[in-house]
């Protein structure tokens, strides 16, 4: 008898709610490896001037004479671009179906709050993302009154250390971080599941763990230098 | 016997005799040959023809499901139904313990004839030899089916089955799934049932219950449900009718059936002429969890293999029955089933041991909440068990039982004895069939815990199972098409006036039950009844208990009509009016259960009467008088109640293969 | 025991609904939910007012017929279902809401009752081996690992209830799916169809209108059996598998 299954089967996984998880998960783990390198890059700034400033420059001329000069970092870029695109679009249609799949609400709920967490987490980030872009990368500007000027502009030294003397954007930056960490002690764990890598119990509780291993250095890793700024330790 | 010539129910008035029934299609020869042979001489039906038959099935449980499934991938046109909100619901569901196969896996000395003997000599002697025979036959295909359809049943570090021994048998024949076996064999059966309704073959109604049979020129041609959303009284037409809707437990209002299990569809059957056998064998499992008080609405069934470990007693005296079971001493304590059957013990037979408990409730040692004037509660201890194999041990093999015990009861089984007490769960009864599972209405066809024929008296542990897929797998789909060559019957139209009178009757009864607006609640009438059921047509039956039951059923059902209040409309749903539709037929069921179990003057199996029994208070079969099926034929009566006489039909049963013998536990 | 309870009524799929309040008295706290439930229809019914529909059937835990939100937590505050929950889990005087399942693809039928025929069109989308009746080898024909058979029977031990979809801040059935085709994934007789099967069901699930899972759990911390998280892996990896044609 006949059996029901699509002619196309691997079109129509692809259209699937799991289909878009799946894009999620992917695009997660770029981000993830990309914070990591980020945070490596950032406590470059513990060494020192020269050494977080060759470190800057050197994120330019990575790949020369083979790429143009930043033209690594411009790749970087536009895959962290598409894989921001991909991402946002799958969590904002996954949230609209579940929106619209329960339409009448409880009166009474105790259900699991994570779900939120991450997706206000998420828009949080998304809007800390574009203050941050504009701040370091797009205009440079500083927020210290002290500090302006275009040896700090092109000092990204410099810029870094004035901006978290200023205790309000430090603390926007420590409230970034803290979302972060939760964003991806879920996201983590919930890529590996969305892939597929979690089917035994045992490595389903081993995919929690790296969850809370990647939050864990990620919030100490990124508050390091920024902390140290704003209490002086770096000057 | 006594020299008593004229039975009890005639005497009475309460029965008259008819012609015999015997069974036509079980072919002549060797009882290894004739299924065989049944199968060869059964007419078939042309492939391309079968999608002009349709057949209606109703009921989705093991029998039902699996039946609506094969019937489906042959190519004929089937309806399914079901009242619950999917046919994965139905109580097979609830099963337990495991399936019966005769695959001798073990290499143990277990065989087609083994098997068969022991369920005839397990049913007390009371089933039909040839039904039986074939039964054990196709046991070993049902697992080569359920293992294909990806069945999880337990399995050995080598991958391949295991088996356990059941029910006081000597061989492993058992295939189980931990302790849900009826769940995984549902599931397998409800998945095959799924597949063909997406291939278009089975049409699946749920929440829809069968409320009439359509009889047109003496042949089932279709079925009058009620759509239980909507209201909506609907006519489905067929060329062949097949019930597969379990048992009548819950006529007992309490038993360990699901709330909606109910008879309905096989007594409207009966009503319509098809005959009732044996209503009166049920069967009574003695270890379950005891009523707690009167909110009570159902009962639970734990494994009967916890009397492999487990010691049970009441105290001697009754002061001690409100006593923490732990302060009572070694010496108060009477391990009843042990004194009475030292060489048995604990693990007597289901039916001896339900007896007991009741008894020594009776005489006011039971234990627990006061249930009405009595105690009903027997201790099962498991002190002793844990001491000799430590707590791990007895955690290992019963833990599930035990979580399942403390849930409900609130009471840690590890530290206190369990309370049980006996609970109907099982009815061997029901509608007469042929070898064909074809009822006294031509195109009826009745499987499952529906018909009586496999079980007799008495049925043996993980047989249900067995004899449900049996039916519904490899028995009816290969006698069915025997009838069905004869079709397809003439195009009926929803106008034709036998249809019309089906229709109606169901509306007239449907507009009466909810005109009623009485006073008492449907539960309470189903609650009263149950009382009586439980108490004179219960586990120990006498002549003086039944007569007085019939004359309280029958004004009970008279103040049914009178005074049951069922609110809301008939055009949504309506749970008060499907209840009391139900307890309608429930009421009517009960008396003739009650007459069944009067004219059988016997004990046997799980039928106990007083007054048969040996001096030792066992059970004493009388063969020279009794060894035949009842069928019963509805006598005529009005939609509200009224009934006439019953006429019986007697089958005689014949023993060719097997020898008769009294059973002993002594 | 007395109790305050807000239930959800609802006359009808096209009405709109309310929470009623009511008082029920005496309860004994060996009663199961659903009991007291029974009383208070009861004591409606001598009122001479409707009782209030809810599913049920076995009550004893295993058929999936039951189910409801009990102040915001599927099947109440223990790990069972409503019909096995006792009312000792409650307080005397506690205010208890109880509400149906929600879900678009689950719409109500009338006050707690609910209509899960979309589960049934999950499975008829290919939750099935195909095999004929009549058709099987001998069960011994092919050998089964033991941990296979075991992680194929807890998955197999789903019950339907739908619990999942209801505790799911997004409605998701992934758990019920996860556990269908794990239950057939894990076991040699479910590999043949075992693509299509996962291709057709997820977009069933899709169409029925349930939401996507994030993963987050609280499907199988409400699941009775206690059907975990795991198997929806197993689910989206064969969806991953299937996606790579």
């Amino acid at each position: 008898m006949a059996t029901k299954t699509s002619s196309r089967p691997a079109a129509t996984a692809r259209r699937t709610t799991i289909g878009l998880k799946i894009l999620m998960a992917g695009t997660g783990l770029v981000f993830i490896g990309y914070v990591l390198l980020h945070m490596y890059g950032n406590l470059k700034a513990l060494g020192g001037e020269e050494s977080f400033n060759t470190y800057a420059e050197h994120l330019r001329t990575l790949g020369e004479p083979m790429l143009p000069y930043a033209g690594l970092l411009w790749v970087i870029r536009v895959v962290l671009i598409l894989s921001l695109v991909g991402h946002a679009y799958a969590a904002f249609t996954l949230w609209s179906r579940a929106g619209n799949a329960r339409r009448t609400k409880y009166a009474a709920v105790k259900t699991a709050m994570r779900t939120a967490w991450m997706r206000w987490g998420g828009v949080f980030l998304l809007l800390f993302l574009v203050w941050h872009l504009l701040q370091f990368t797009i205009l440079k500007f500083s927020v210290n009154g002290d500090k302006q000027g275009a040896s700090i502009q092109n000092n990204p030294y410099e810029l870094v250390v004035a901006s978290f003397q200023v205790p309000w954007n430090t603390l926007i930056y420590v409230l970034a971080m803290v979302a972060l960490a939760f964003h991806l002690s879920h996201g983590t764990f919930s890529a590996q599941q969305t892939l597929g890598w979690t089917a035994t119990p045992h490595a389903y509780r081993r995919a929690k763990t790296i969850g809370h291993v990647v939050a864990a250095v990620i919030v100490v890793g990124f508050l390091i230098p920024p902390l140290s700024i704003l209490f002086g330790l770096i000057k | 016997m006594t020299e008593t010539t004229v039975n009890a129910g005639i005497a009475h008035g309460l029965y008259r005799e008819g012609e015999p029934v015997a069974d036509s299609k079980a072919p002549a020869g060797p009882i290894a040959g004739k299924w065989r042979q049944r199968q060869f001489e059964a007419s078939l039906v042309n492939p391309a023809n079968r999608r002009k038959l349709d057949v209606i099935i109703v009921g989705t449980g093991l029998a039902g499901g699996s039946a609506a499934a094969t019937l489906g991938e042959a190519g004929y046109n089937v309806k399914v139904f079901c009242f619950q909100d999917s046919p994965r619901r139905a109580h097979s569901i609830a099963a337990q313990g495991g399936i019966n196969a005769a695959k001798n896996y073990k290499e143990d000395g277990d065989s087609v004839f083994r098997l068969f003997y022991d369920t005839v000599k397990g049913g007390d002697y009371r089933s039909r030899e040839t039904n039986v025979y074939r039964l054990a036959e196709v046991s070993a295909n049902i697992i080569d089916q359920c293992v294909a359809q990806g069945v999880p049943f337990a399995r050995e570090y080598g991958g391949l089955l295991d088996n356990r021994s059941f029910g006081g048998v000597q061989v492993s024949r058992t295939f189980y799934a931990r302790g849900q076996t009826g769940q995984q064999l549902l599931i397998g059966a409800y998945q095959a049932l799924e597949r063909q309704v997406a291939a278009g073959t089975v049409e699946q109604f749920t929440r829809h219950e069968m409320l009439e049979v359509v009889v047109v020129d003496g042949r089932a041609r279709g079925i009058i449900v009620r759509d239980l959303v909507t209201g909506e009284i609907e006519t489905h037409l067929a060329d062949a009718v097949v019930l597969g809707s379990g048992g009548y437990g819950n006529v007992f209002f309490l038993s360990t059936n699901a709330m909606g299990s109910n008879v309905t569809a096989t007594w409207r059957a009966h009503r319509k002429g098809a005959y009732m056998a044996n209503p009166c064998y049920t069967q009574i499992h003695p270890t379950c969890i005891p009523v707690s008080g009167e909110h009570q609405s159902k009962l639970t069934l734990m494994s009967e293999s916890l009397r492999n470990d487990g010691r049970i007693w009441v105290p001697k005296n009754r002061e001690d029955c409100d006593k923490d079971p732990r302060d009572i001493a070694e010496e108060d304590r009477d391990y009843y089933l042990e004194r009475i059957y030292p060489s048995f013990g604990n693990l007597v037979p289901r039916d001896i041991a339900s007896r007991q408990a009741k008894n020594v409730c009776d005489e006011g040692r039971g234990v627990g909440p006061m249930v009405g004037d009595f105690r009903r509660g027997v201790y099962l201890d498991f002190a002793d068990a844990i001491q000799r194999l430590g707590r791990d041990a007895v955690e290992s093999k019963y833990g599930n039982l035990f979580d399942m015990y403390a849930r409900i009861t609130g009471e840690n089984p590890y530290e206190t004895p369990m309370r049980i007490y006996p609970a109907v769960h099982y009815v061997m009864g029901g509608l007469w069939v042929d070898y064909d599972l074809q009822s006294t209405i031509p195109g009826l066809f009745v499987i499952g815990e529906a018909n009586f024929s496999d079980h007799g008296a008495n049925r043996l542990g993980a047989s249900a199972l067995m004899q449900g897929l049996a039916d519904g797998y490899f028995v009816l789909p290969n006698t069915i098409r025997d009838y069905l060559a004869k079709g397809p019957f003439d195009k009926l139209t929803q106008e034709h006036p036998q249809v019309v009178e089906a229709r109606t009757s169901v509306e007239q009864r449907t507009k009466r039950l909810l005109e009623i607006r009485g006073e008492r609640s449907v539960d309470s009438f189903h609650r009263e009844l149950g009382n009586i059921m439980w108490e004179y047509c219960g586990m120990e039956r006498s002549e003086e208990g039944l007569l007085k039951a019939i004359d309280l059923i029958r004004g009970l059902r008279e103040e049914f009509w009178r005074n049951v209040r069922v609110l809301g409309s008939g055009d949504t749903l309506n749970q008060s009016l499907e209840k009391a539709g139900r307890v309608a037929d429930f009421l009517e069921l009960g008396e003739l259960m009650c007459i069944d179990a009067l004219h059988r003057r016997e004990s046997c199996g799980g039928h106990f009467r007083a007054e048969s029994q040996t001096e030792d208070g066992e059970a004493l079969r009388h063969d020279d008088e009794f060894l035949y099926v009842a069928a019963w034929e509805f006598g005529g009566g009005d939609a509200l109640g009224e009934m006439q006489q019953p006429v019986l039909h007697k089958e005689d049963l014949v023993y060719e293969a097997i020898e008769l013998k009294q059973r002993s536990y002594k | 025991m007395n109790l305050t309870l807000k239930i959800w009524r609802q006359a009808g799929p096209r009405h709109t609904g309310e929470l009623m309040t009511y008082k029920v008295s005496d309860i004994s706290p060996d009663m199961s939910f659903l009991e007291m439930l029974d009383v208070l229809n009861e004591q409606l019914n001598a009122k001479g007012e409707e009782p209030i529909a809810f599913d049920s059937d076995c009550r004893e835990g295993i058929c999936g017929m039951c189910g409801l939100m009990i102040s915001g937590e599927a099947h109440g505050p223990e790990k069972t279902t409503t019909c096995q929950l006792h009312m000792r889990s409650f307080r005397d005087g506690e205010v208890i809401t109880i509400e149906p399942w929600r879900a678009n693809a689950f719409p109500v039928i009338k006050d707690l009752v609910v209509d899960r025929g979309a589960f049934d069109r999950i499975i008829q989308a290919g939750g099935y081996v195909s095999v004929n009746t009549g058709a099987a080898p001998d069960a011994h024909a092919t050998p089964v690992p033991k941990p296979a058979a075991d992680r194929a029977f807890m998955a197999a031990e789903c019950i339907g209830c739908g619990a999942c979809v209801a505790a799911c801040p997004n409605a998701s059935a992934m758990l019920f799916m996860g556990a269908k085709v794990t239950h057939l994934s894990e076991l040699p007789q479910g590999q043949p169809e075992r693509m299509a099967r996962v291709v057709s069901m997820v977009d069933q699930h899709d169409e029925e209108g349930f939401g996507g899972c994030t993963n987050v759990g609280a499907c199988s911390q409400a699941c009775p059996k206690g059907i975990p998280q795991d198997v929806i892996s197993t689910l989206n990896k064969d969806l991953r598998a299937a996606l790579r044609g």
